[in-house]
């Protein structure tokens, strides 16, 4: 436990490590050279001053150990844009983020649980078709494309709910805020509920073939509690892997999420930056959300351990 | 002597079919798979015909007609430059087409190649490659693909390379374990025996095992791409305007849907049939494909 924890530790470590790396590495490509030279308002005397002056000349190795320095000291450069510290922009929007983050990840977790364990008990019937023809459109409908049109039913023709946005700029209620949650929340739910429906219909399934499972039914246990005690804990493994595997694109769909309803969270900033290139927001922004995943898929690897004994042995 | 061994070979034919051939068969007789083909048949005729028959220019802008309703010169309006809905519609699928199939060949290329030499040589060779795939999966590409795109121009070749150069991974995944299966069967031995190189072991005795699995995930890749186009372009840093695409119409559009709804329908149903028929394509595959089903 203590090793497999201690391997994993130094993986996710190496993992973030690689990640600077690549970063860097496609700044430094970038046509125009280091991104702190792009910034339009420079002349051409002070790109000169600067070169030498942060060290531009310094060879590759050199300036980047400085970078992630840098990095280390929580130091993620100054916005072209704004002219303020990314960390405190990234700070100043990032409550906004998790908030609809983990709203949608409550959303997919429990809506694609239900819905996975319905298709598998009702298998073969209407209920079960359904079920499968959701988590197929939810696989083929663009995140963004999917909060256009409810904006559209419920928002522009309904009148239901507001466009976009987080509040309603006079006062601040939970109740406004719930408003401007449901569909952003919803929509960035939509790819990973439809993951975690697949995997635990597939799953429990599986698991519900099991000798294990036929002996508690034949030992006259009730339905319900075959389903829920033996076949589910069992059937959630690969479901959590999904979990797991899906938080990547969870925050890459709330990224896109936010744009179309002008959530004021880093997604949308990010973007921004990348369409303005806002250089050391766009970099402080993916190193910051790699590092977030990175720590998510550690913490799902080790309670993994804590729900298969199986995995505890080895 | 002739006429029985050709009798032989018919009646063999007759008598069990050859593994292609039953696929093809239960294709034919799966309701969902054909759906999804005459689909993804009828987008590709249409995107690849529809601009030669229908001759309008779809980036000709006429600021005097602009967001016209369906009319005569005009089937599907104007949008809100005065250009036409419908030009754009088709010169926009041939782009989703033609970025997914192409970041698809790159992707499935790639996925095929790293994950067979994993899965056939194993040892520190495979231990490194499920290192760079389970490191790839667990970090937000799409972040990455922002910082690429803002750094380089995005232009239809980058797009592809981006989102095929980025997403063999479920690919290699499923190659290497249907490889590492595949080297320990028997034929393998007795080619390997046979002093049969590695190369030829890997091309002719272990990688047709894997075919089926490679087919399925090459329609859930250009699927994964065609969505993954349409939201970089929705974003204003994919396929950049002029050039209509199926993302980038529905960022404009997104300014009129008060007035305009249906602007924003028709690329928005358009992505969903084709990204639907790939998916519905690879499902029907696999359930075709899989020697149980």
């Amino acid at each position: 436990m203590g090793r497999y924890f201690a391997r994993r530790l130094v993986q996710s470590v190496v993992l973030f490590w690689i990640v600077t790396l690549v970063t860097f590495v496609i700044i430094r490509q970038a046509p125009g050279g280091p991104a702190i030279l792009a910034n339009p308002n420079l002349t051409k005397d002070q790109i000169v001053n600067l070169r030498g002056g942060v060290g531009l000349n310094d060879p590759l190795y050199r300036q980047y150990v400085r970078w992630v320095g840098h990095l280390m000291a929580g130091d993620l450069g100054v916005s072209f844009n704004e002219g303020v510290p990314v960390v405190e922009l990234i700070a100043e929007r990032l409550p906004n983020t998790l908030v609809l983050a983990s709203a949608a990840f409550v959303i997919a977790v429990t809506a694609g649980m239900t819905l996975g364990i319905l298709g598998a008990v009702k298998r073969n019937t209407w209920v079960d078709g359904l079920v499968s023809s959701v988590g197929v459109l939810n696989l083929s409908v663009p995140v963004f494309w999917l909060g256009i049109v409810l904006i559209l039913i419920f928002a522009v023709e309904l009148r239901w709910l507001p466009v976009g946005g987080m509040l309603q700029a006079s006062q601040w209620s939970w109740l406004d805020l719930a408003r401007h949650l449901v569909l952003p929340a919803i929509v960035a739910a939509g790819f990973l509920m439809a993951n975690v429906m697949r995997f635990t219909r597939s799953s429990l399934l599986e698991t519900l073939g099991q000798l294990y499972v036929t002996a508690a039914r034949a030992m006259g246990l009730r339905e319900r509690r075959v389903l829920l005690k033996y076949a589910l804990r069992n059937a959630m493994l690969p479901v959590v892997t999904t979990i797991g595997l899906g938080t990547p694109q969870l925050f890459g769909g709330a990224a896109i999420t936010e744009t179309v309803f002008a959530w004021p969270g880093i997604g949308s900033l990010g973007i921004n930056a990348a369409r303005t290139g806002d250089f050391p927001v766009i970099m402080g922004i993916t190193l910051f959300v790699s590092a977030l995943v990175i720590v998510a898929n550690l913490i799902t690897d080790l309670s993994y351990v804590l729900l298969d004994p199986r995995v505890r042995l080895q | 002597m002739t006429a029985l061994n050709e009798t032989d070979a018919t009646a063999s034919a007759r008598g069990a079919p050859s593994p292609m051939l039953r696929a093809i068969r239960r294709f034919c007789g799966h309701r969902k798979g054909r759906v999804a083909l005459a689909l993804l048949v009828a987008i590709a005729l249409a995107v690849a015909i529809g601009p030669v028959v229908y001759r309008s220019d779809p980036t000709k802008i006429n600021l005097l007609n602009t967001m016209a309703q369906s009319n005569a010169s005009h089937p599907l309006g104007t949008d809100e430059n005065g250009r036409d809905v419908l030009a754009r519609l088709l010169e926009g699928g041939r782009v989703s087409l033609l970025v997914g199939l192409a970041a698809m060949v790159i992707a499935v290329g790639l996925g095929v190649l790293l994950g067979a030499t994993g899965g056939y040589f194993g040892g520190w060779v495979d231990q490194a490659l499920v290192q760079v795939v389970d490191g790839a999966m667990a970090v937000p590409l799409f972040f990455l693909w922002l910082i690429f795109l803002t750094s380089v121009p995005p232009t239809l070749m980058t797009i592809i390379l981006v989102i095929g150069c980025t997403s063999w991974m479920p690919t290699a995944r499923i190659v290497r374990s249907e490889v590492l299966k595949a080297r320990e069967l028997e034929f393998v031995e007795a080619a390997r025996s046979l002093g049969a190189s590695h190369l030829r072991i890997l091309l002719r005795h272990c990688l047709p095992q894997a075919i089926s699995s490679i087919i399925v995930s090459s329609t859930l890749a250009a699927a994964f791409a065609i969505l993954s186009e349409s939201a970089l372009s929705f974003l204003g840093i994919g396929i950049q305007p002029p050039q209509p695409s199926w993302g980038n119409m529905l960022t404009g559009a997104q300014e009129y849907l008060f007035t305009r709804p249906e602007l924003a329908i028709y690329p928005g149903v358009a992505i969903v049939l084709l990204v639907l028929a790939f998916n519905l394509l690879g499902d029907a595959l696999r359930d075709v494909l899989s020697p149980s089903g």
